[in-house]
């Protein structure tokens, strides 16, 4: 396997008013591609913090990082917007869908940057839907379906346009065990047979079990454990 | 076009506000209609080319005094007049001061100088032929369904007769029409014969009210207009001639500056609705924060974000135009069928609507550029984090 994500040096600084805190302290990191890696760590670790930063939405103050060989810390807005469009498929602990769209509707969404048809947008939300199990709620709202199915949806909007990358944050974190598990299997069916490479912030150890690895953060740093890849260091 | 069910989404997302802030926005584009047309009939003469070759000369004191009528031979000698009529307001009333409408004695020729106003020739002979006779224009009878044969009695408020009695009947021997629907709002005139004006009524005779004069070349009207008032120079009754169309706005500004009035209404409403909107439009997209993080976040750029909430904006107030503009159309002709010209409106035609249309871009544009920056400007990571 090839190195996907290259992070050297990474730093992130917050600063709120006169107060300076420093959530990501000089993070080296490869991620391989076709990867499921969960990152854990206890809260303010800084992990979702290196989501964002690994999904372009937001810039380091310090370090590099590579994905795909493509320096995404050097990007303005609009190409990091264009990057993230083409490149990464996001989901979130609360699903994010838009209410007032349906099922097929919210995943259109990120095919409206993209040259395709109407008709072609309708077949390509309707296969991710269909991947995710959901071709039969196409036309449900948000507030029709389960938090389950809500995440399902997300998913299949986060894929539709085929992205390399799947960032996920907290994706488990307000549904039922039951729901967790589906939602889970269903990244892992998305690494494993479509060679998606997935990671996942989560708080919770059975959750993180899905992944091929796990790494852990604290106060801003990688700490050795839980099955690190070959090419995650620990920051000095 | 592909974005705009994000438009519509967005703004059914509050149905109930929406409507509400929809209702407001019809409202005042409703009023807008309305006055708008009220301010386009009092301004119609002004605007009035088929006028450019006439001429009013009234005394330079004050419009209500009168004029000998020994002018009238002096006027027309002047070099470049074709013709020359005269008239005299009436001021009577039918029935009842609420039905008002504009009635002059007018003398035989003055049909002649307005040929804008289509009369059939038959009836314009029996208006020649008639001391007692009288023409309208066809909303005016169309309001109180008279017709050519009918006896039309009119109460004087200025001129009573020789007798004593304020009842002044005429006969109505002609309907005129306009030959433009621009100049409709003329149709609401009320006209009769000088002779038995001026033989009948107690005090004034031999007085003129004002003349009208034709030119036989408009661009020598300024010349012509300064010989006529070189006439009375130095007399008792010096004039002031002016073009028909300065006559016609100096006339209307002696009730009020209706341009002024409905300028300095639609600036408090549209004001108020801009007050109204944006507060709107801005909790809308307070609201709407984490889903504006969510198409930034899944790759829409900020212009889109911009655009966006503009359009949201900008769909919301042409929305409200069009049913408003409409209601507005619907409302001006039901009066107009209802009050025929006893209230002046004119339709509501192409010019309105178009800057009807324009109003609600600028105010749309307005209302939305604020959130629309907010939304535009939004960080990611802050706004998904709820900060």
């Amino acid at each position: 396997m090839s190195t996907l994500v290259e992070i050297r040096n990474l730093s992130k600084v917050y600063t709120r008013g006169t107060e300076r805190l420093e959530v990501l302290h000089h993070v080296n990191l490869d991620i391989e591609r076709g990867d499921f890696l969960a990152l854990m760590g206890p809260s303010g670790s800084g992990k979702t913090t290196l989501l964002n930063l690994i999904g372009g939405l937001d810039s380091p103050t310090d370090g590099s990082i590579a994905v795909d060989g493509k320096r995404i810390d050097a990007l303005g807005e609009g190409a990091l917007a264009r990057w993230r469009a083409a490149h990464v498929g996001f989901v979130f602990q609360f699903y994010n869908l838009l209410p007032m769209l349906s099922a097929r509707k919210n995943v259109e969404l990120p095919l409206l940057l993209t040259h395709l048809s109407a008709a072609a947008r309708k077949r390509n939300a309707a296969v991710a839907l269909e991947l995710v199990g959901l071709k039969d709620r196409a036309a449900h709202k948000p507030a029709e379906l389960s938090g389950g199915q809500q995440q399902r949806v997300a998913i299949a909007r986060a894929i539709v346009s085929d992205p390399t990358l799947l960032v996920c944050d907290e994706p488990t974190g307000d549904l039922d065990r039951q729901s967790a598990s589906e939602i889970l299997t269903l990244l892992q069916q998305l690494n494993s047979e479509h060679g998606k490479t997935v990671i996942v912030v989560t708080h919770d150890p059975k959750a993180a079990e899905y992944a091929r690895h796990t790494l852990h953060l604290d106060k801003g740093t990688l700490v050795e454990g839980g099955g690190a890849p070959a090419g995650a260091v620990a920051s000095a | 076009m592909k974005y705009l069910h994000l438009v519509w989404a967005a703004l059914l997302r509050r149905r109930t506000r929406t409507v509400f802030t929809l209702l407001s926005v019809l409202a005042a584009f409703l009023l807008f209609g309305l006055l708008d047309s009220v301010h386009s009939a009092f301004t119609v003469g002004s605007r009035d080319v088929a006028g450019v070759d006439r001429l009013v000369t009234v005394s330079k004191v004050s419009f209500i005094l009168s004029l000998p009528k020994s002018l009238y031979e002096r006027i027309q000698a002047v070099p470049g007049v074709r013709a020359v009529s005269y008239a005299n307001w009436f001021g009577g009333i039918y029935q009842d001061p609420k039905n008002f409408f504009p009635n002059e004695a007018v003398a035989p020729n003055f049909l002649s100088l307005y040929p804008e106003w289509v009369l059939p020739q038959a009836e314009r002979q029996a208006f020649r032929d008639t001391r007692t006779g009288a023409v309208v224009g066809a909303s005016l009878a169309r309001q109180f369904g008279w017709k050519v044969g009918d006896k039309i009695p009119l109460q004087a408020t200025i001129f009573p007769q020789k007798d004593g009695s304020n009842t002044w009947t005429f006969d109505l021997v002609g309907i005129y029409h306009a030959s433009d629907p621009k100049l409709v709002s003329a149709e609401n005139l009320f006209f009769f014969n000088w002779d038995y004006f001026d033989e009948a009524r107690q005090f004034g005779n031999g007085n003129i009210g004002w003349y009208i004069t034709q030119v036989a070349d408009p661009r020598e009207a300024d010349r012509v207009a300064q010989k006529i008032d070189d006439l009375s120079f130095d007399s008792d009754h010096e004039t002031k001639t002016q073009s028909e169309q300065a006559f016609n706005v100096a006339f209307v500004s002696q009730f009020a500056d209706i341009g002024l009035i409905v300028g300095a209404i639609m600036g408090a409403v549209f004001f108020t609705l801009i007050l109204l909107t944006g507060n709107t439009m801005a909790q809308a997209v307070r609201e709407r924060i984490p889903e504006l993080a969510v198409l930034k976040t899944i790759g829409f750029s900020n212009a889109s974000v911009l655009s966006l909430v503009l359009a949201e904006a900008v769909a919301l107030l042409l929305s409200g135009a069009v049913l408003g503009l409409l209601l507005a159309g619907v409302v001006v002709a039901a009066v107009r069928l209802k009050m025929g010209t006893a209230l002046p409106l004119d339709p509501v035609g192409r010019d309105i609507w178009l800057q009807g249309l324009a109003l609600a871009v600028v105010v749309g544009l307005i209302v939305g550029a604020l959130p629309a920056l907010r939304g535009m400007r939004l960080r990611i990571v802050d706004a998904l984090s709820g900060r």
